[in-house]
């Protein structure tokens, strides 16, 4: 039975819904997915952070465009701009340290969201295009964060930006004129400014977009949950409103302690000092490193400190750096289990954690130095972070053995109440 | 959830356990890194989440900074109209800026005048450009120090960083100003070389050496309020005063921070209630 089928129960009642129904159903539309939409009865607050992110998404925004109010997107002005901001705008440092601080919140919201999808198996049939535009939509947000990050015009601007568009150099042929199409020119300079604050300015209009086509296809196969089991029966679900409404809400009022924590108390601990000081191209700093959300792929990028065969390794760290988010995309197919969720999947279960603290570790590489023991450390986790997709995933499928499933969602349910009121009856 | 969380405990472990091991084999390996020493953490009025400006302090910084920073380092980003932060009267505020001479113009004739200054112009520097800065100071060029404070913290490194953010550490530029001002004066030990023109400072980010001299020693500046302006007191102030440069809304940001957590983690606390409510009437 398709959640779908729960779908339809709007009935307008004052004179004007029933004209607006006539002739646009918008109401309805978000009746049916906001209001009567049915969700899984057991979700926990891992399933919280979508709507968190597209919080965090109107709030880059809102913050973004009162930004560009003030803003001045020319080599000779920007950072001067940015101070301007900080110092004579009514509140502007309040505006700015949330649109800074929003990029790393948001980051963590996604990367959060992500691994519950693969803890969870919220990427197997029949959910694979919706885990494809969740990829692509992160793919995009990387793009936006990075631009974002020049705009400001310190060292670590100029200089990301340099080694960033840099990459496309490792590409025979191509990629010289991919790099001076990013960059307007053979070095970052001021055409690379400009089209940076403008691109910065569409993408997250198109990350919207591909929001709605995520939400859509969200609502064409419903949410998984915890157990991985799919809806059978209308017990197994509640009501979108207001079940998942106060529960989103409190979730993201959490969050937004934690983002206020560090807008108002560390709002530059996130960012790097070098920032402060404005972009030079004639002075390198020491150790350029990019913000914190693209470390672990910056450590991947830096493993591959040797050839393999006509590729060098320059080419082959940015092929690794690229196919580790490629990977992403087809973990749908690499997965070969019948089960879905990591609760029933003992080894996938360890397996995945092993993942999240090699991605961490990867993260506090990427930070580091590229030389002795670190290296090496990158290329272990490097080997890890493939090995887990491309060896693990598949095998894991043909031999592990699932712990046995429940029948529903509601005896699953009903069980674990029972289970913890006997061990509460015995305390 | 018990299992989950006993995963990530052990992992943090693990990774505690490892990490610094890897730093130090790092430094054995020989690779230098710069600072050579950490600054000192001192405490400061404006740190932590009820932090002020203490507004003598400050006024004992611009001291030091107008008669001795000054003479090599800009501030071009600070307006004089911002040091009626620091606790002086709009008519204080118009006279000291009008010690100063910038240029304006042009007139009538078409030629540029100086005039003095007005509390809307910003600190003018002391070279006309970065050349003659360069020229004059040996190659080397003084930085701003508008934002000094925010451009110079030092990398705390793991696990340190972690408790950071539990401790609301934000003060690593200011530590190193200090560090940097006291740290002079020490004979560099046996191993380390200094280049001719340079001055050893184990506390500098960028090297064993820096091309700026010892700039305190203590009594550069008479003190309005009868301090004694020992070093130590000198590079306490200075420091304090280019944070404030830095960051002249912190104290802002801090209160208005306060009231934004009091009201979020109550109104979290009701959406908690309310969920409670709406979620006993099913088994989940």
């Amino acid at each position: 039975m398709s959640q779908l089928e729960h779908h339809g129960t709007y009935t307008p009642n004052t004179g004007i819904e029933k004209w607006i129904d006539a002739r646009m159903p918008l109401p309805r539309l978000m009746y049916d997915s906001f209001v009567a939409y049915p969700v899984p009865r057991n979700l926990n607050y891992a399933y919280t952070f979508g709507g968190i992110l597209s919080l965090m998404l109107v709030a880059q925004i809102l913050t973004g465009v009162v930004l560009a109010m003030h803003y001045a997107a020319s080599t000779g002005l920007a950072f001067s701009s940015v101070e301007h901001i900080m110092r004579d705008v009514n509140s502007g440092w309040l505006i700015r340290y949330m649109h800074a601080n929003g990029a790393s919140f948001f980051f963590i919201a996604v990367y959060l969201h992500i691994f519950r999808g693969m803890y969870y198996g919220s990427y197997k049939a029949p959910r694979e295009l919706l885990w494809i535009l969740g990829c692509i939509i992160y793919l995009l947000m990387m793009a936006t964060g990075f631009m974002g990050y020049v705009l400001p015009w310190g060292q670590m601007s100029f200089w990301g930006a340099t080694v960033i568009t840099g990459f496309f150099t490792a590409f025979p042929v191509v990629g010289e004129p991919i790099q001076q199409l990013l960059l307007g020119g053979f070095a970052v300079d001021n055409p690379t400014l400009n089209r940076f604050f403008s691109l910065h300015y569409l993408l997250p209009f198109m990350i919207a977009g591909v929001v709605v086509l995520h939400v859509w296809a969200l609502h064409v196969t419903g949410q998984t949950n915890p157990t991985g089991i799919e809806v059978k029966s209308k017990t197994d679900t509640v009501a979108f409103t207001p079940y998942a409404t106060i529960k989103d809400a409190f979730a993201m009022m959490v969050f937004f302690v934690v983002f206020a924590y560090f807008v108002f108390y560390m709002p530059n601990f996130l960012g790097h000092p070098d920032n402060y000081i404005e972009a030079n191209p004639l002075v390198t700093p020491a150790h350029i490193v990019p913000e914190w959300y693209y470390l672990p792929f910056y450590a991947i990028l830096r493993a591959i400190t040797f050839d393999i065969g006509p590729i060098d390794s320059k080419l082959g760290g940015v092929l690794a750096m690229f196919g580790s988010i490629a990977v992403l995309f087809v973990m749908p197919w690499l997965d070969t289990s019948k089960v879905r969720s990591a609760v029933y999947r003992p080894w996938y279960k360890l397996f995945f954690w092993i993942f999240v603290a090699n991605a961490i570790l990867l993260g506090w590489l990427g930070s580091k130095p590229a030389e002795g023991v670190y290296t090496t450390l990158a290329q272990i986790a490097t080997a890890y972070y493939f090995g887990f997709f491309i060896i693990i995933l598949p095998l894991l499928g043909l031999i592990e053995t699932p712990r046995r499933l429940p029948n529903s969602i509601t005896e699953a349910v009903l069980e674990r109440n029972r289970a913890s009121a006997s061990s509460e009856a015995k305390d | 959830m018990k299992h989950i969380i006993a995963t990530i405990g052990a992992a943090a472990l693990a990774m505690t356990l490892v990490l610094p091991g890897a730093q130090a084999a790092e430094e054995e390996g020989g690779t230098v890194h710069y600072p050579l020493e950490h600054p000192h953490e001192q405490s400061w009025s404006f740190a932590g989440p009820f932090g002020t400006y203490d507004k003598a302090q400050l006024q004992r910084g611009l001291k030091i900074y107008a008669n001795v920073c000054s003479s090599c380092h800009s501030m071009k980003r600070v307006a004089f109209r911002t040091l009626e932060d620091l606790g002086y009267s709009e008519e204080q505020v118009k006279s000291f800026a009008a010690q100063y001479e910038v240029e304006d113009g042009p007139n009538e004739d078409g030629e540029m005048f100086t005039r003095a200054a007005l509390p809307t112009d910003h600190f003018p520097g002391p070279y006309a450009n970065d050349a003659e800065a360069k020229m004059v100071n040996n190659g080397a060029l003084p930085p701003d120090f508008s934002l000094i404070a925010k451009a110079r913290a030092v990398e705390r490194g793991f696990p340190r960083f972690i408790f950071d953010v539990f401790t609301q550490y934000n003060e690593a530029g200011p530590d190193y100003i200090y560090s940097l001002l006291t740290g002079y004066g020490e004979e560099p030990p046996a191993h380390v070389e200094v280049p001719g023109d340079l001055h050893y400072n184990p506390y500098f980010n960028a090297g064993t050496a820096l091309a700026m001299a010892q700039p305190l020693y203590g009594e550069d500046v008479e003190y309005d309020d009868g301090t004694v302006a020992t070093l130590d007191q000198e590079a306490r102030d200075i420091a304090a005063f280019l944070m404030w440069a830095a960051e002249p809304h912190l104290v802002e940001r801090k209160e208005m921070g306060f009231r934004v957590m009091i009201f979020l983690i109550v109104f979290a606390a009701f959406l908690y209630i309310a969920k409670r409510q709406v979620w006993s009437r099913v088994a989940h």
